[in-house]
């Protein structure tokens, strides 16, 4: 983790400055130069890059561990896709309402946890709940098909970008859109009043309060932030995907996905899990590919290697990634050589 | 003088054991107060009842006539209360200068604004040239001044400061002296603060409470506090009547 210092953009070197150009026109460029694999592949980073970056807004800048994010993935899917399905409601006015739904949910969640002093890895284990009894729910819950599954209809060539119906392109575009514009949000509230007093309440509770800041004012903002994010991913996924399953979107195993990127990549950092998801999932991709094409059927291969990696982050890299990569190619401007 | 806080009949028990018993006394506007006593007598207690850490088991805190018993600590800041950590608690990843931004932000809407009024308090602490640093780098010295910046940025009425000058130097003790002294002087600062570094009590306080076990023993100007036979006895011990 890190504060605000090395992950100012005034704090960026023209090196880095460069290199952040270079990324943005590549990622810009990609589609007209990719295949549709490729583009896929893409898409799947951005997301994880993008619901990575909603993630870190409670643990990175509030220091609010929550392992239950599939929850809110869950909830935005759900609640826009049953709109759409039922009501025939579009994504756009379907993600506000899937916003507050997951608002909502992370809420109850926040009050049952700051209210009763619950903390850390007990909090965790709240968020873990929250997202298991969901899980469980939605199997019964027929009006969304329950354990059978929800589907969006798909007609074959279909272009409403409006609606989100259209082309792996249209998809590709989205998600980079969600991931500059959580990126930039990010960077806007850390560097606002409330990003101090999260950064405060994540580095010493006692401190920040005795210094004026309300925690549980604080704590319930990052958590309302960070889930009506990550319910936007959970929007994004039911029209890209068009099928929904409770076993497979309020999974632990996506709970855990969702942080791994931020982890790699640099908990608290800006750039940490947008560069976390680039190094996981093309990695955990391309050992898929390896194994198919070797004729091997070991299923579970992937969590063994993004067991493994995040194993060797925690014993060689704890603080990530990027705040190593930073120092190393001198992206960013140290503390003390001046702004 | 009018007192700025008022202390009445403040009681805590921590399960049976009395760690302040009906203690009660008075902080006049722009003065500096000292309170002190052996260790377990009761000090962070008070101070902890005072800044809204828990609530007093009895009794009442007033500050400037408004009642602040049972308030949240930030409650209390925004009261006009500041205060520091005897164990100093420094926003560690932080820079030297975004810590005393959040101080800052207490009173203030506005980060551009705050950050000034951040490096106004650092150039005043003698920290300026640190700002840039992390905070977990600061000696502790620069740590104890950190914790004085980061409560007077939240602009209070009283300052509590909880041992900053322990485990300092004796020409790091007449820094701080000095700096404290300033603000009382210039700023009509008001202070309230625990120290066990009697050389720095004596010069800087104009009274003088003494606690122990839980309980109010003496109060009074500073002379006659060290002259009195039963603070001697409990706290400063024989060799301070040589």
């Amino acid at each position: 983790m890190s504060g605000l210092s090395g992950m100012m953009p005034s704090g960026v070197t023209g090196r880095g400055l460069v290199l952040l150009v270079l990324a943005a026109l590549g990622l810009a460029v990609a589609p007209f130069v990719a295949d549709r694999y490729l583009v896929s592949v893409l898409t799947t980073v951005l997301w994880f890059a993008y619901v990575g970056q909603a993630w870190n807004v409670m643990m990175g800048f509030s220091g609010l561990l929550s392992l239950g994010h599939a929850l809110y993935v869950g909830l935005g899917a759900y609640v826009s896709a049953a709109v759409f399905v039922h009501f025939g409601i579009g994504p756009w006015a379907g993600m506000v309402l899937a916003m507050l739904v997951a608002v909502v949910a992370g809420c109850v969640i926040g009050f049952l946890g700051f209210r009763f002093g619950v903390k850390g890895v007990h909090f965790a284990l709240l968020t873990i709940a929250f997202a298991e009894v969901a899980r469980i729910g939605f199997d019964h819950i027929t009006w969304v098909g329950g354990s059978g599954g929800f589907f969006l209809p798909v007609e074959a060539g279909a272009s409403d970008p409006l609606n989100l119906r259209g082309s792996p392109v249209l998809f590709y575009y989205v998600a980079l859109a969600l991931v500059v514009g959580a990126l930039f949000l990010s960077r806007a509230l850390l560097h606002s009043r409330l990003g101090y007093q999260w950064l405060a309440v994540r580095e010493e509770p006692d401190a920040a309060e005795a210094s004026g800041v309300d925690l549980f004012r604080a704590r319930m903002t990052a958590v309302a932030v960070s889930s009506a994010l990550t319910a936007l991913g959970g929007v994004f996924q039911a029209f890209y995907f068009n099928n929904l399953f409770p076993e497979q979107v309020f999974s632990m195993g996506r709970s855990i996905e969702i942080i791994l990127p931020a982890i790699v990549g640099g908990i608290g950092t800006l750039v940490g899990p947008i560069l976390g998801a680039f190094i996981l999932t093309p990695l955990g991709e391309a050992l898929t590919f390896l194994i198919e094409a070797g004729g091997l059927d070991l299923p579970g291969l992937k969590q063994l290697f993004y067991g493994a990696a995040l194993v060797a982050i925690v014993v060689f890299r704890p603080e990530g990634v990027w705040p190593w990569l930073a120092r190393r190619l001198r992206l960013v401007r140290q503390p003390g050589e001046g702004a | 003088m009018t007192a700025l806080l008022e202390v009445e009949r403040l009681s805590k028990r921590f399960r049976g054991l009395k760690a302040v018993s009906e203690v009660s006394f008075t902080v006049p506007e722009g003065r500096i107060l000292a309170l002190i006593g052996p260790n377990g007598a009761g000090k962070t207690t008070t101070f902890n009842l005072i800044a809204g850490v828990f609530p007093p088991d009895e009794g009442r805190v007033t500050l400037k006539g408004r009642n602040l018993t049972g308030l949240k600590p930030n409650q209390v800041c925004a009261a006009g209360i500041g205060r520091t950590f005897q164990i100093v608690k420094p926003f560690g990843q932080l820079t030297v200068e975004e810590n005393v931004v959040v101080g800052a932000l207490a009173r203030e809407r506005s980060v551009e604004t705050a950050r000034r009024q951040a490096r106004a308090v650092l150039e005043r602490l003698e920290l300026a040239d640190q700002a840039n640093r992390p905070a977990r780098s600061l000696t502790l010295p620069d740590r104890k001044r950190l914790e004085v910046a980061r409560a007077l940025a939240t602009r209070p009425t009283l300052l509590l400061l909880d041992e900053v000058l322990a485990g300092l130097r004796p020409t790091e003790v007449d820094r701080m002296v000095e700096v404290l002294r300033e603000l009382n002087r210039r700023e009509g600062l008001t202070i309230l603060m625990i120290e066990h570094v009697m050389r720095a009590v004596m010069a800087l306080s104009d009274r003088v409470v003494v606690l122990d076990h839980g309980e109010k023993i003496a109060d009074g100007a500073p002379a006659e506090v060290v002259a009195d036979p039963r603070v001697v006895e409990s706290y400063l011990g024989a060799e301070a009547l040589d």
